[in-house]
Formats: C-alpha cells, structure tokens, sequence
C-alpha cells in the first residue's frame, strides 16, 4: 500500500507567544518549530499501516527547505521517503496550499492508496486542505478520524462525537484527515535517525495561486485560565460530578 | 498584594542551585533581612538548574574547582539528595590513557583517594551494557554521584526561612538596579522596589544583562549544551531508583552517558559551539519547555548519535528505544572557564555568583556568603574572583570566540601551558614587531602578547649542548623549548634582555597614601623615597592575597607594580582601601609604562655603557629606584631581580620603549646580551632562586610563614591579616614551601620524563602527604634549573619530610620519580647568598 502524510512545519509556542512588529507573523526568533499532534499521528498510523500490508510511505510538505527538519524527524519515526513543494516562504490560503499539493503530487508521479493529513494545522487551523485536495484528486474523503483499520482495501474510519463514535468505510484510494489520539506516536531512536539521514527527500517547486483570503493582521488571544477544575466538596460539587458522569456514560 | 519588602540588607537575585545556596549560607553566617527574587515560578524557575544533567565528578585539573565541588557533594549528602553511582571516563585513545593518568595525580595531588585506572574488562563489569572493545580503559571514581539539584535548591530557601532570614518573591522579574555615587542603592521589580546596599546576581546566563541595568559587566555568554534521553530500555525496567550504573564519560567524543531511571541520557560538548545573545532567550510564558531547554537542532547531534551507538551498541542502537525528550540546554560559558565571583569592579555592592554549575554550586554559594559576610572564603577564589578581567575580556568579541574555543576543550586534553589561538594580538608591547623579528614564540598573558623564547637564540643550543636538558617526550616537548635552557644559561653568563610590559601598573597618590599602602602591605611602607619594597599583601585570616612591589617615588606617591595575570585584581583591593575623602587615589597606569628587565653579570656594564648615571653599589643600591638618563631617554630604574641576577628593571613611557630596546640591544651584543623569554622570568630563573609565585605558591590558603617569607620583625603600623600574621609567627608552621630537586627522571620505557607540575608528593613508600589542615603535598611549580642541571619542583611539606636531603617521590602520569629536598628556606638552590643579585 502507497500512503502519502502530508505534514506542515509550525511554530512550537508556549503559554503565550509574540508577534512581529507589523503583527504579520508569529515571532520566530526565539523559538523553534515542529508539527502538529495531528501530523504526528497521521505519521504514525502510515508507518503501522505499511508494516502491515507493505509498501511505503512518502512524506509530502509544503515550505522552504528549513522543513528538512521536521521531515528528517519523520523519516526516523520510519517513513521511507520525502517531498518538499518548495515555496518562498509565503504562508498559502487553504486552496493555494492544496492546489500546491496537487502539483507536487502529480509532479512526483506515483500513485498513493491513502492521503493522510492533520484535520487541520496546529497554527492556522482551516480544516480545509484535506476536503480540498480530496476534491482536487477526485478521491473521497473522511475528517476528524480517531480510530483507523484497514481491510481489504476498504478503510474503517471512526471520528468521536461526545463521548460516542460515528462510523464511515470508505474503499481505497481515500483521502482520511486524522486526530491527535489516533495513536499514540513512537518516538524515534538512534538507529531510526541515522537510517532517516540517508532517505531522500526530492524537491518540486511549486507556484502558488494568488491568495483568496488575505491575512490582515495577527493578535494574541488574552489568557484564559482553562485546565484542571477543582470542584468543591459540597452539593455545587456533586452536581458538577454528576453531569460529567452523564456524559461520559456512567449514568443514565 | 505585594509581600515584597520594601528594603533589605541584601537582595538575591536568582533561584537556582546558586541563589539557593547564597539565601541559606548568607543566613547562616548570621544576615538578616534578606530577599530572594526570581522572575520565573518554583521551585523551578526555568534556568540552567532546571534542566542540569546533575552528576558530579569531584576530580578536576583546578585545585579551586575540585575544592568548590569537594565541598558541594558534602553538602548535597548532608542534605540527602545525593546518589553516589559511580563514574569511569574512558579512553579510546593511547593519548586519552595517559590523560586519565594525570587525572589520577590531581585526584592524588587535590585528596581524592578512591580513584583508580581500570581495565574494559572492569569497565564491562561495571557497565554491562557498553561495548569495551572500543576503550582501551578507564578513570574510575567510585564516589561519583547525581543530585536532586532543585530539591537542594528548596532544602537551602526553607532552611534561610527557617532561621526567619528571607523572604522568596517568585515571579518576580527585576526591572532596573538604581546606583548612586558607585554604590548600589535599590533593586526595582515588577512587583515593587528594594532598597538595599547589597545584591548578588545569581542569574546564570541571564547574569550580564541583570549587571548591565546596574553599568557593570558579566563577562559571559549563554551556550548550547545538547542532550537527549532515550527509553525506555528493556534493561533498566526494573530499576527502582534514578540511577544503579556507574556514569560513564566519553572522553574522547566529548560525550556521556548515564541511566536515568528507565531511560538513557546522552549528552555532548561536541557539537559546533552554539552560543546565543541574552536577548535570545524566550520568557518563561514563550517556551515551550523552559525557557533555558532551547529546540534540539539534530544536525549538531547526528555525529554524537553514532559515537553512541559506538560505546553502547545494545541500548543505543535497539529500535524500540525512542528518544523521549532533547534539548538544547542552554548553560553559561566564560571565555576562561572559570565561574564569576565577587563584587564587580564597577559598583559598590553588586556581586557576582555566576557561571556556576551544578558540581560547584552549593560550595560556591558557601565560598561567595564566606567572602561577602567575614571579607574571605575558606577556599581561594582568585581564578574565579570577576575583578580578574581586563577591559578587553569584557567585549563580545573576546567572550564569543574563546566560549567558542574553550567549549570543545570541556573534555579535552588541555596542556597546562596550552595557548588560545583566537583572538590573539590584543596587547602588543612596542618591542613587539623586533621580537618577532627575533622568532619570538608568543605566549598570551591577560591580552598581551610575550616571548617565551626566541628562535635567535637557538645557536645557543649547540654552545651548552646537554646542559639545555633536552626532552624526549611529546607532553613536556610541547609548549616548551629547549631555547629556554639556552638563554637562562647565556643569561647567567652575560646578560639578558626581557619584555615585561604585561606588568600591571599602579600609582597611589595624595596626602594618604602611605596610609593606603602602610594599610595594605605586611613590609613597612614608611620608608625612604627611591625604595624598592617586595611584600606580601594579606587576606584578613593572614593568607596570601598578593605579592607585589612598591616603590616610593614621593612622599605622597607610591607606585605598585604587580603580575598583569593577577592585576585587575590587587588594582580592586587597593582601591577598596582608599580613604572615602578622597585624600588618596588610586591611578592604572599599566597601558602609560612599560618595563625591560636587563639582568645578568654583565648587566652593569651594559647599562653604564649608555648612561652616566652613577650603577655602583654605592650609587644605586640593591632595592632602590630612580630615574636615570639613558640617551635621549629617562627611564625610571629599579634594582631588583626574579631572576637571582645583577640588573634593574626601567620603566618609562610606552612609546617610547622601542627605542630604549634598540639602545640596549646594540650596547649589549658586544657583551653577548641575549633577549630573554618569560620562559627564563618565570620559570628557569626564578625556580632556582626559590622564588614563589602568586597563584601557584602563595594563595590565601597558606600563610607568610608556611610560605617562609617572615621577617624577622613586624612593622608597628596596622595592616590587613596583622593579628593573623602575629598569631602564625607564633605557631609551628603546618607547612614549609621547599625546593626540591628530581633525582632520577628515567621512566619505565627508558625515556626521561618531567614534571610539569601539580603533581602529587609521596612518601617513599608511596602515601600521600598530608598536613595537619589536610592539606596535601603537591607540586606548586615545576621546571628546568640549568645552572643546576637538575629538574626543580617547589612543594609545601610538613615539618618532618623538610631536612635537606630528606628523599620522598613525585608521582607523574603514573609512575614514580625519586625526589630530594634541597631547601627549606628563601635562600634557593641556586647563589644561596644573593652573591650574584648583590654583586
């Protein structure tokens, strides 16, 4: 089986992160990159799926060649081999990123089983290069999956809903876009990165389509204080106990 | 609802393992009022601490570093957060196997006595999983150990506030340091201001931009230590603790690696030198892990990855350990190595307990309250004391390209004559472009630029033949010239010519400065003008702070003249004893003067060739100075010698050195004069002599009569470490500073070795020295004594090995050298009665 991850290299930010002067960009300078838990996943499963029904799994970004860094990462997970759609670094709209896609695809010329993606990026978060370039490689298309089997060329998607699950098949060739929780992701060993410094990664220039949507400017969101809720050991408390019980199922 | 005190007797800034430390040690010895702020939370607040490897390896080439960590371990055992695992570094290399031996000396030569050389076999056994057909040994220390450094760090701020002695402010971020009239005044905070005199910066690589708020300079810079912990591993799924296997140190790929509970750390000083700008560094909410855990940048690991795979082929290279966590961790580099500690120069008030890693911190704080609360720390600090950085240090330029270099050397075998090879050329005396001329092998002193030996002379060679003492072996052929012997022994004959311009130099002027002077030096100041005095300077428990010359040149003006190595330094401790009227000052004119040594028999006639100035004994006495007229030129000549020869040192304005050289050279080439290196000034010369030398004999922790300087009367005026001095003269010195001499240098292949010094002095039947403070016998200094002929090491002995002709061993690389003292007093080997000095 052919499986393609298509994978996006984004800031690795913290609590709070800064923006340039103009409020253009994230502020980069002092800090590093990495993918999305999505990405992570949908890198994980293709490597499990391959050791299953053989084949191999090409890596597919879109960026400037700094992305080698994130493809080497996953190249020591244990994918096989890697494609940059190289750009100048301009960040892409949603239809500009999967007509780039759809190039550097057709460029490279193989013909992949399954398209993995993140349900959407860790940074710009559209949920649409997935249905796009489904659209585009006139394949169909399932988002948001946590839960993956495939069988007999027919693919078992669950996405969850509450704490419940909704389940699609789909035959293959398919586009699916994963969720962190999927897996959870090997990390790489020593072996893998060095057997990952020798893989090949192969190089399409693409041209972007001129942007549909502009971005207009970037803020900071204020803090919010979400997290760990301590509930209060009185009848408020009980309640609050109660109504998590129900959605989750213990009771009725 | 700010609790932060308005005021305090002493505000530290910085929660790690230093901050910590400083907080507890600073209450114990008795301050009160004190406040501890951190801009980052705790009990982590996000710097170096955080993130530290935390294992300590107590053995180090510094005799000051492995005292600082000797004592950091028993602090981190009495507080119970100490692992002892065990460490081996290894060798790969036949080069690497004769390191580990000298490591085994300073273990010996420092009192670190469980260490031993083992075979790979040994290795294996104790580190079941390392592959030992690529060691050829290893440097074991069984009392290797790991610490929970954050759980120390909370140990020391509870133990403060229990004593009701500190206040913690964490996320608390400092804002500004307000000085008025070189003093520091107020520390100002996100979460209000402190008034206060005293403040510690114990901020790790935050440290220089914190001084800078205040004008003063922290000569470091933040830099890239990588590491990466991989796990779990099949083997250590039952361990019960955080570590069970020795640490084992690569030394040859400047790597470790250690257990970490199921995991396995790996870590590397081999990577490119990755250093970052202080402005780099993102806040605690911008991090994704710690602001000082930077992203891994693999690249710079890719190597590191196979040199481990190499040493621990089953862990290292099983697939299904995965690397779980890697950083870049940023640590704190200074361009010399050394931590940075004391109050700045600068400003009043503002110390310094930087560049401290975890091994030395607890011991360091202790050492830093010691010299803030009582004036000195038990332990000699002057290789780390911040006052010891010229202006040039201080620059980018400096810091960035020997952090650079020094970096790589963290594991490596550093010579101890080992030179810099970046930024050269920074001092230049105005002899300069004739010394190179004359095939001057440079050697770096604080910047400057000075000669060790210079090829012109290498005819010389085939004139002394063996008297040279020729070398045979690599290590103590490199850095080293058999030039040396050469131009000593021309020097003995004629005369010779050296370049002291690296002297650091200082006038103390206005209607107090005999007070100053009289106040600082153990030798009476009060004497006539034109006299030449050599004294030492006392810390307060009478060690050694310093030893120096000073010259009356009025009856208001002194001028101090002191090793440029050491010079910053005595330049503070004199300006801390000026009179706060003003009524004396205190002038650098180090870079205004420059100073040629002309010494040998022939000396006089040289000099009374071009002057008609009166040279006579009569005329111009031993330890006396004044200004005489040498051709177009007047030079301020003084009669003193480190060489145990006739001559003067002449001092004047630096431009107009190179012709006073020139003048010299031509009067004295019918003489035979000869330029003459440091090679010959600091060592050759001085080592038959027995004269000592600050920071290898004298140190604060030995005192005037172990050191044998006593005189045979104390000045009735006051002077610093005066009621400790009485009391030494009193006592039965625990120790004596001997000469000794080499009496067979032949080792085991047949080759002769010799010492470089630091080596460890046995007894004949092989024990190590102790005296009764502890201390051990080891060699202060060591080199050539070709009048002689023989090999000279200078060593502090108890009373009952110091009887001339008292045989003991000098242990080198492994193997040991029978040794003989020759003299137990300042008279030296060599012309015991000054007949030559006086001639």
């Amino acid at each position: 089986m052919e499986i393609l991850v298509c994978i996006k290299r984004v800031p690795l930010v913290g609590s709070t992160f800064v923006l340039t002067d103009d409020s253009s960009e994230i502020d980069t300078r002092r800090i590093g990159f990495t993918l999305s838990p999505h990405e992570e996943c949908a890198v994980e499963a293709a490597v499990q799926l391959r050791d299953a029904h053989g084949g191999s799994v090409t890596l597919l970004t879109l960026g400037t060649a700094e992305t080698e860094e994130q493809l080497r990462e996953q190249l020591a997970i244990g994918a096989d081999r890697a494609i940059i759609a190289l750009t100048d670094g301009t960040e892409p709209d949603p239809q500009a990123t999967a007509a780039a896609l759809l190039e550097a695809i057709r460029a490279d010329g193989a013909q992949f089983d399954l398209v993995l993606l993140g349900s959407e990026s860790a940074d710009v978060a559209g949920y649409q290069t997935g249905i796009r370039l489904a659209h585009a490689l006139g394949l169909p298309v399932v988002t948001g999956v946590k839960g993956l089997t495939i069988t007999d060329g027919v693919a078992r998607c669950e996405r969850a809903v509450g704490s419940e699950r909704e389940v699609y098949t789909t035959s293959l060739p398919a586009v699916i876009t994963v969720k962190d929780g999927l897996n959870i992701p090997r990390y790489p060993s020593v072996p893998g990165r060095i057997k990952a410094r020798k893989k090949v990664i192969t190089t399409h220039e693409v041209t972007l389509s001129e942007p549909r949507i502009a971005k207009q400017r970037l803020t900071v969101p204020a803090a919010t204080t979400k997290g760990t809720k301590v509930l209060e050991a009185n009848e408020q408390g009980a309640a609050a106990l109660v109504d998590v019980f129900r959605e989750i199922g213990l009771l009725a | 609802m700010s609790t932060l005190p308005t005021s305090a007797k002493a505000v530290i800034i910085g929660a790690g393992i230093v901050g910590n430390s400083l907080a507890y040690h600073l209450a114990r010895l008795g301050w009160r009022d004190l406040v501890q702020v951190d801009k980052g939370p705790l009990p982590n607040p996000g710097g170096s601490t955080g993130h530290a490897s935390n294992f300590i390896f107590p053995v180090d080439h510094t005799k000051e570093m492995t005292e600082l960590t000797h004592e950091s371990m028993r602090q981190y055992k009495e507080m119970g957060v100490f692992t002892e695992c065990g460490g081996i570094e290894v060798a790969r290399t036949p080069e690497r196997m004769q390191e580990l031996q000298r490591r085994m000396s300073s273990a010996k030569s420092f009192g670190i006595d469980d260490t031993e050389i083992i075979t790979p076999e040994r290795v294996k056994e104790l580190v079941p999983f390392i592959d030992e057909t690529v060691i050829l040994g290893g440097f074991y220390t069984p009392s290797v150990g790991v610490v929970d450094s954050l759980r120390a760090g909370t140990i020391m701020r509870e133990r403060a506030q229990e004593l009701d002695a500190l206040t913690v402010s964490a996320n608390t971020e400092v804002l500004g340091i307000d000085v008025e009239d070189g003093q520091v005044v107020r520390v100002r905070t996100n979460q209000g201001d402190i008034e206060t005199n005293v403040v510690v910066i114990a901020c790790g690589c935050w440290s220089p931009k914190i001084a800078k708020m205040a004008g003063a300079s922290i000569p470091l810079t933040p830099a890239v230590h990588q590491m990466k912990d991989i796990g779990p591993v099949p083997r250590f799924a039952d361990a019960k603790g955080d570590i069970e296997y020795p640490i084992v140190r690569d030394m040859d790929t400047n790597m470790y690696e250690r257990q970490h509970g199921t995991g396995l750390e790996v870590g590397s000083y081999a990577h490119r030198p990755i250093l970052h700008r202080v402005d780099e560094i993102p806040s605690n909410a911008e991090a994704a892990l710690s602001p000082t855990e930077f992203p891994f940048t693999q690249d710079d690991f890719d190597l590191q990855d196979e040199h481990a795979l190499e040493l621990m082929p089953e862990i290292v290279g099983d697939e299904s350990v995965g690397q779980k966590y890697a950083i870049n961790g940023i640590l704190s580099l200074t361009p010399d190595g050394m931590p940075i500690l004391g109050e700045t120069p600068e400003v009043k008030g503002l110390w310094s307990c930087s560049a401290v890693w975890i091994k030395e911190g607890p011991g360091t704080g202790k050492s830093v309250a010691e010299w803030m609360v009582l004036g000195e720390s038990a332990i000699d600090l002057h290789s780390s004391d911040i006052a010891r950085f010229h202006e040039h240090h201080k620059t980018d330029e400096h810091i960035n390209s020997r952090t650079s270099e020094g970096f790589n050397k963290t594991y490596g075998i550093v010579h101890p004559a080992e030179q810099w090879s970046s930024n050269r050329n920074v001092r230049l005396s105005p002899y300069y472009e004739r010394e190179k001329a004359l095939g001057a092998t440079f050697f770096e002193t604080v910047g400057w630029e000075r000669p060790f030996w210079y090829e012109s002379n290498a005819p010389l060679l085939a004139k002394f033949g063996d008297a040279v003492m020729p070398r045979t072996a690599e290590w103590e052929s490199r850095w080293w010239s058999p030039i040396i012997n050469a131009e000593h022994l021309q020097m003995r004959e004629t005369a010779g010519l050296v370049d002291l311009t690296a002297f650091a130099i200082f006038d103390i002027l206005g209607p107090s400065a005999l007070d100053v002077v009289q106040g600082t030096a153990v030798r009476q100041m009060d004497v006539a003008i034109g006299k030449v005095v050599y004294t030492p300077v006392l810390s307060p428990s009478g060690g050694y702070k310093s030893d120096l010359t000073i010259m009356r040149l009025a009856h208001d003006h002194f001028r101090v003249v002191t090793g440029g190595a050491h010079g910053m330094a005595d330049k503070k401790w004199f300006t801390d004893q000026l009179p706060a009227d003003g009524s004396a000052q205190i002038t650098d004119l180090t870079s205004a003067y420059t100073t040629v040594g002309l010494w040998g028999p022939k000396s006089r006639e040289i000099l009374a060739s071009v002057t008609e100035a009166d040279l006579s004994n009569e005329g111009f006495g031993f330890s006396t100075c004044r200004v005489i007229e040498i051709g177009p030129l007047r030079a301020l000549a003084s009669r003193i010698s480190y060489v145990g020869d006739l001559g003067w040192e002449l001092y004047l304005p630096i431009e107009q050195g190179a012709r006073l050289w020139d003048i010299l050279s031509e009067a004295g080439k019918p003489h035979g004069m000869v330029p003459v290196g440091i090679g010959v000034y600091g060592t050759t010369g001085r080592l038959e002599k027995g004269y000592r030398a600050y920071g290898a004999e004298l140190e604060t922790e030995y005192n005037v009569v172990e050191a044998g300087m006593q005189t045979k009367k104390v000045k009735d005026a006051d002077f610093i470490g005066k009621a400790a001095h009485l009391v030494h003269r009193e006592q039965e010195p625990a120790v004596v500073m001997c000469t000794l001499t080499v009496d067979d240098h032949t080792s085991s292949t047949g080759e002769k070795r010799y010492m470089l010094g630091r080596e460890p002095i046995l007894t004949l039947n092989g024990n190590p020295i102790v005296d009764s403070h502890g201390r051990r016998s080891y060699v202060t200094s060591a080199g050539s004594a070709p009048s002689l002929g023989k090999h000279v090491l200078m060593s502090y002995l108890p009373p009952e090995h110091t009887a001339v002709g008292t045989q003991l061993l000098v242990e080198y690389l492994g193997e040991r050298y029978p040794c003989t003292v020759g003299s137990n007093n300042t008279a030296g080997l060599f012309d015991p009665t000054n007949t030559r000095i006086m001639a």
